[in-house]
């Protein structure tokens, strides 16, 4: 009984919480003012796209996207290394990580 | 599931990759350099600055020995059907060794680089790695490795963006290419993990032959193609991902700015070209309806739309650093005029363009380097007058601003004319972009010459006499490279012919 419930789990409940996590990502870079929150709702895009290429990895038989997320989680990984080291820095200059305030090149 | 490979199955893996090295030389080559570098700054010390500059040009100008033997070889696709090695990739292979140097030249004579504190050992090293990533971006024939490279691109310009940690404009500009920059790169991502589940496969030619064989559904069609633009044109620098270009631009240190607005913008439309003409199914034929709208006409608006805005937001500009990121955010939309008309003359024209691009984008970031060192600001008020006292630098960028017009006997002039008449030899179905184009080059005129008015027509409020004098490199980089924005500009043909050359790859894909 309960393995069939689970065997009924099937790509569209990975896709659709792919998208879900993808729209959170984007709903967090739109309307969050703090960078370190940006960030990781560019984390969220990254790993719904992870969700995406394991599920078609699964559902495809190929290998080929279980190899793209691992690349893609040493990615972010460097990424997030280089973000930090520029949001430390801009807390330094500007005492703040409010991307709003941080503005101060004008037309 | 997955069984492990016997020790035959590793011998054969190890076998291929060996022979692909061989395709893969100036690669190697270039990332030796980039460790060498890091390395020669660690061992040198501080007073090293002279010493890295000319190591890196060397090594740079090195790396063209490897390109060149390459040139014999024939087109291969190597480590799996990751990697080509073709007349396209060889092309860009050239221009983003060019751009390195010209990038190392440039950096050679800032004066804000020259003060920073901490060394530049890490800068060069950056720059080189950069090299490397867009020649991958160039060359890459599978999303993987399209992706990789990007990132290896991104990764450093943010690096180098940010480089003059102490001064708040460049911090600045780090922070919000960061911001943009990870965004689309995730929905890149995202386009391409669709693609991946459309077709299960992620090799670009292979992608091509699942859609033309079973077909997609055009609305994930165009959601793919949407993200991918996103990636691709937040590279390119196209309306409407252009919003972190101005102010990129103008914090960052202006080599890098020249470096970003050159290299990493071919770097872009390289790898558009390379997956847009491949892998998607295109052709006007094939949607009849106008309810489709395929990637092509997506691209059409985000041309339209660059040149537009590009060329009238710069009017109202003080600051020339900014003003010149407004000039290629046009830029951008001229060149994807090339890759709209789908031909192969099109996709020369861009290419040509692209080269014209590199020596007067590459010239008139110089002399405002230059300039910027005596005035201390890049500021449009603060230019009046100076014709009179740097009479060679003001004569070139004279030069390379009526370059970027696009008015003869410039380079610039060429590359304008044959994007212009590859869109013009399509037919009366692209004239409204040409008339689009045309009218905003006319725009682009107004802004561009005001510079020139300034330095020779105006005087400064606080009036200075004598001759601003340069150094002698200078003075010998600024006049080669605006000799050759005039001497390609009567004597084109090499380069048109080699351009033509590089792309006949993509015979089979276009019409």
């Amino acid at each position: 009984m309960l393995t069939e419930q689970l065997l009924s789990i099937g790509v569209n409940h990975f896709l659709t919480i792919s998208v879900i996590l993808f729209g959170l990502g984007m709903f967090a870079v739109m309307t969050r003012k703090n960078a370190i929150v940006i960030l990781m709702g560019v984390e969220l895009i990254l790993n719904a796209a992870n969700i995406n290429f394991l599920t078609f990895s699964k559902y495809n038989g190929g290998m080929e996207g279980v190899m793209f997320s691992l690349f893609v989680i040493v990615l972010a990984a460097a990424e997030a290394a280089i973000a930090l080291a520029i949001v430390i820095n801009i807390f330094k200059t500007f005492k703040t990580v409010d991307v709003s305030s941080v503005d101060t090149m004008k037309e | 599931m997955f069984e492990m490979p016997s020790g035959a199955e590793i011998q054969s893996i190890i076998s291929t990759l060996k022979g692909g090295a061989g395709y893969f030389i100036p690669e190697i080559y270039l990332s030796v350099l980039f460790m060498v570098l890091i390395l020669l700054d660690l061992v040198t010390g501080k007073k090293n600055r002279g010493l890295l500059a000319t190591a890196t040009i060397a090594g740079l100008l090195g790396s063209v020995y490897f390109i060149f033997k390459q040139q014999t070889m024939p087109d291969v696709q190597f480590f799996f059907g990751m990697y080509a090695l073709d007349r396209f990739g060889i092309f860009f292979k050239y221009f983003f060794v060019a751009s390195g140097i010209l990038a190392v030249l440039t950096t050679m004579v800032d004066d804000q680089l020259k003060k920073h504190e901490s060394g530049m050992g890490e800068y060069y090293a950056l720059l080189v790695a950069m090299v490397v990533g867009m020649m991958m971006m160039a060359s890459s024939t599978d999303l993987l490795m399209m992706f990789l490279a990007m990132e290896l691109v991104s990764l450093s310009a943010y690096a180098m963006t940010g480089y003059l940690k102490r001064e708040p404009r460049s911090s600045e500009a780090a922070l919000k290419y960061l911001v943009y920059g990870a965004v689309s790169s995730g929905m890149l991502l995202y386009g391409f993990s669709l693609i991946y589940g459309m077709t299960a496969e992620t090799n670009i030619t292979r992608i091509s032959m699942v859609l033309a064989a079973h077909g997609y559904d055009p609305l994930v069609m165009i959601l793919t193609v949407l993200l991918i633009m996103a990636g691709l044109g937040y590279k390119m620098g196209a309306v409407p991902f252009h919003f972190w270009s101005p102010d990129v631009y103008e914090g960052a240190p202006t080599p890098v700015t020249a470096y970003l607005s050159v290299a990493s913008k071919a770097a872009g439309f390289a790898m558009l070209m390379r997956f847009f003409f491949v892998a998607v199914p295109h052709g006007f034929d094939m949607y009849v309806s106008p309810l489709h709208i395929d990637w092509l006409s997506i691209l059409m608006l985000v041309s339209a739309a660059s040149m537009i805005y590009g060329n009238v937001v710069a009017i109202w500009q003080k600051n020339v650093k900014r003003l010149l990121a407004y000039s290629s955010i046009a830029h951008a939309g001229y060149l994807l005029l090339g890759i709209i008309t789908m031909d192969q003359l099109g996709t020369q024209a861009v290419l040509v363009y692209l080269a014209a691009y590199l020596l007067m984008n590459y010239g008139a970031f110089y002399v405002v380097i230059l300039i910027a060192n005596h005035t201390g600001s890049e500021n449009l008020d603060d230019y009046k007058g100076l014709g009179k006292r740097m009479p060679l630098l003001g004569a070139a960028l004279t030069v390379f601003l009526i370059s970027l017009v696009g008015l003869p006997p410039t380079f610039g002039f060429i590359g304008k004319l044959m994007i212009f008449s590859a869109l013009l030899a399509k037919g009366s179905l692209f004239m409204w972009l040409a008339l689009i184009g045309i009218l905003t080059s006319v725009i682009s005129l107004y802004y561009y010459m005001l510079i020139p008015l300034n330095m020779y027509l105006r005087e400064s409020n606080t009036p200075e006499e004598g001759v601003i004098t340069t150094g002698m490199g200078a003075k010998i980089v600024t006049a080669s490279l605006m000799i050759l924005t005039l001497w390609f500009g009567l004597f084109f043909q090499p380069i048109a012919n080699y351009a033509k050359y590089s792309t006949a790859i993509f015979g089979a894909f276009l019409n």
